[in-house]
């Protein structure tokens, strides 16, 4: 996904000189290389200092420049939080704040390294928007709005990406448009509802519903903010089962944001959702593993939602 | 390469007149509202009058109203009523507009609010303004234009470490184009920072160690404040360090923390009046 997103806002870049990056000590310069040797005028590193990233990134959108921030999410999105919430937001900033390792990806680094309430945080903030593209394709296509004029004209931007190495789920879906879910799937009775690279357990878990005879919807919900209401009600209405599966914290999701829904349009499906704890789990190895620790991982869940 | 600044010369008796007009103007305000910050805004006064008088150049637009070319950011937003009665007198802001601070029919706070005319950045929350100052005047550099970016910071925010963030990025990003004026007036919320944080002082030291010229001036001396900056080396951003007296002109207010926010009632009011007259060097 980092290498995708770098090489789509490159492409953009050449055709829009306003484009520019500002990173924060991202180590190394890696996916984003490119670009710095393109373009070194444009780019601009901090150094281990992220609230000067943010507080650049909001002069200079102010004086017409497009910049994205971009750096690990807990140090785009935490470590500057009331630059973010102050400089962007407040300012109505069309500044795009990029988050690489969402979640718990960087699971060996441990809880300093995870931004897994990044979704919730982004999403409290009034005139944030938040995007999570869950696989490389999907990345191009949020990357691809994140560049183009309809983004510029609303404020700040969170996007949430992974890491690398992220599986192609969106091959034969329909096509991406911000603020509406997207089906990777369609099916009849059972509908899984995600954002991010997590949602290959969907895959996964559909699998285990069809081979009990029941047809299965997967969505992506890579715009969480502003949320499809519309079609996470239609959703609910149009299917018995209704499971919500994000890699984030139980408070201030998906989650808790269709349950919301599924009241308020009276909702008659099942309902489940599944988040990460609500905990610092010492766990250091591999990123499934760390996901497993918190209960997200195929075989819990399909224990849980009786498929084993 | 340091950017042009407007070299005519400035009339430093002017500038004594139009303070104490302000000064007259913001105390009738402060009778309108049970608190304000009148005394930050008096210990940077005649650095944000020189920055709009003499500093800032600006278009007329058909309306008679100028339109800034250079930009100006109050980061200590608590100062902001200095902005507010320089741009009413300018145009930029109504009568009426002052007339309704801090109401709910109007649109003027206790701290500069982005999207009112004339304020380019939202400020209140210290901290932050020099960082956005640092990204216009880096934006007009990359664009290559030859604006300047103006930015007032109180003593009180360099204890925010996101300043000294924006002191290095300035400087390693050469913005020449960038200057900071400082206002020394020793005090934070709670108390005398020369007592309470010994080691704060000395700040231009500070900043020249970070790559930036800075010089030291009276901060009520409009005419050093702005020889201090038309005779800068101009090859990397400035600091113009003004010492200055928080309350400066009544002598009830000067150095006495109570005045960071509180209103002078009828009688307080009246002395003020009285006692204010033109601020020499």
């Amino acid at each position: 996904m980092r290498n995708t997103f770098a090489n789509t806002f490159y492409e953009a870049a050449l055709k829009d000189e306003r484009l520019c990056t500002v990173v924060a000590d991202i180590s190394p310069a890696g996916a984003m290389d490119k670009f710095r040797t393109g373009f070194p005028h444009r780019f601009i590193n901090t150094g281990v200092a992220e609230q000067i990233m943010i507080g650049l990134c909001a002069g200079m959108a102010l004086r017409g420049l497009r910049p994205f921030a971009y750096t690990i999410a807990t140090f785009t999105l935490f470590r500057p939080f009331e630059f973010v919430r102050d400089d962007l937001c407040y300012h109505d900033l069309p500044v795009t704040v990029v988050g690489i390792g969402g979640g718990v990806t960087y699971s060996t680094l441990g809880g300093t390294h995870h931004a897994q309430e990044d979704v919730a945080i982004a999403s409290a903030i009034p005139n944030m928007s938040v995007l999570a593209p869950c696989d490389p394709a999907e990345t191009r296509a949020a990357t691809q709005w994140a560049v183009n004029e309809e983004r510029f004209r609303r404020g700040p931007v969170y996007l949430r990406l992974g890491k690398a190495g992220e599986p192609e789920l969106t091959g034969t879906a329909e096509p991406f448009v911000f603020g509406r879910l997207r089906y990777l799937k369609r099916g009849e009775d059972v509908c899984i509802l995600g954002y991010g690279p997590i949602l290959k357990l969907a895959f996964e878990l559909a699998a285990r519903f069809e081979a009990k005879g029941k047809s299965v919807s997967i969505i992506s919900c890579h715009t969480v903010k502003p949320l499809d209401a519309e079609g996470v009600i239609e959703a609910l209405r149009r299917h018995r089962h209704v499971i919500v599966i994000e890699e984030m914290a139980p408070t201030g999701g998906l989650g808790p944001q269709v349950k919301s829904l599924a009241w308020d349009s009276e909702a008659r499906c099942r309902l489940d959702t599944f988040a990460l704890q609500d905990a610092f789990i010492h766990v250091y190895g591999s990123h499934a593993e760390l996901l497993a620790a918190h209960g997200l991982d195929t075989a819990s869940i399909a224990r849980r939602l009786g498929l084993d | 390469m340091s950017a042009p600044l407007r070299r005519n010369s400035f009339d430093a008796a002017a500038a004594r007149r139009r303070c104490l007009t302000y000064r007259r103007r913001i105390l009738d305000i402060s009778q309108q509202v049970t608190a304000l910050h009148v005394a930050p805004a008096f210990s940077c006064l005649e650095m944000v009058d020189v920055i709009y008088h003499g500093l800032v150049r600006s278009d007329a637009l058909p309306d008679g109203k100028p339109a800034f070319r250079d930009g100006f950011v109050m980061s200590k937003g608590h100062g902001c009523l200095a902005q507010y009665v320089i741009l009413e007198e300018k145009g930029i802001l109504s009568r009426d507009d002052l007339a309704r601070y801090c109401r709910a029919d109007g649109r003027l706070g206790a701290h500069p609010d982005y999207g009112v005319p004339g304020i380019e950045a939202s400020t209140g929350s210290l901290g932050h303004g020099l960082g956005i100052a640092a990204g216009m005047a880096c934006a007009e550099k990359i664009k290559g234009s030859d604006r300047n970016t103006f930015v007032v910071l109180s003593d009180g925010e360099l204890q925010e470490g996101s300043s000294w963030e924006g002191f290095m990025m300035a400087a390693n990003l050469r913005l020449a184009n960038l200057v900071a004026f400082i206002d020394l007036n020793d005090f934070s919320g709670l108390e005398r920072m020369s007592e309470g944080h010994p080691a704060f002082h000395p700040v231009a030291d500070k900043l020249r160690a970070f790559h930036w010229e800075a010089v030291e001036v009276n901060g009520h001396d409009a005419e050093a404040i702005f020889a201090a900056v038309t005779g800068r080396r101009g090859d990397r951003p400035l600091a113009v360090v003004g010492r200055t007296v928080k309350g400066k002109g009544v002598s009830y207010m000067e150095n006495v923390p109570i005045w960071h926010y509180r209103s002078p009632n009828k009688e307080e009011y009246a002395q003020a009046l009285a006692e204010l007259k033109e601020i020499g060097a």
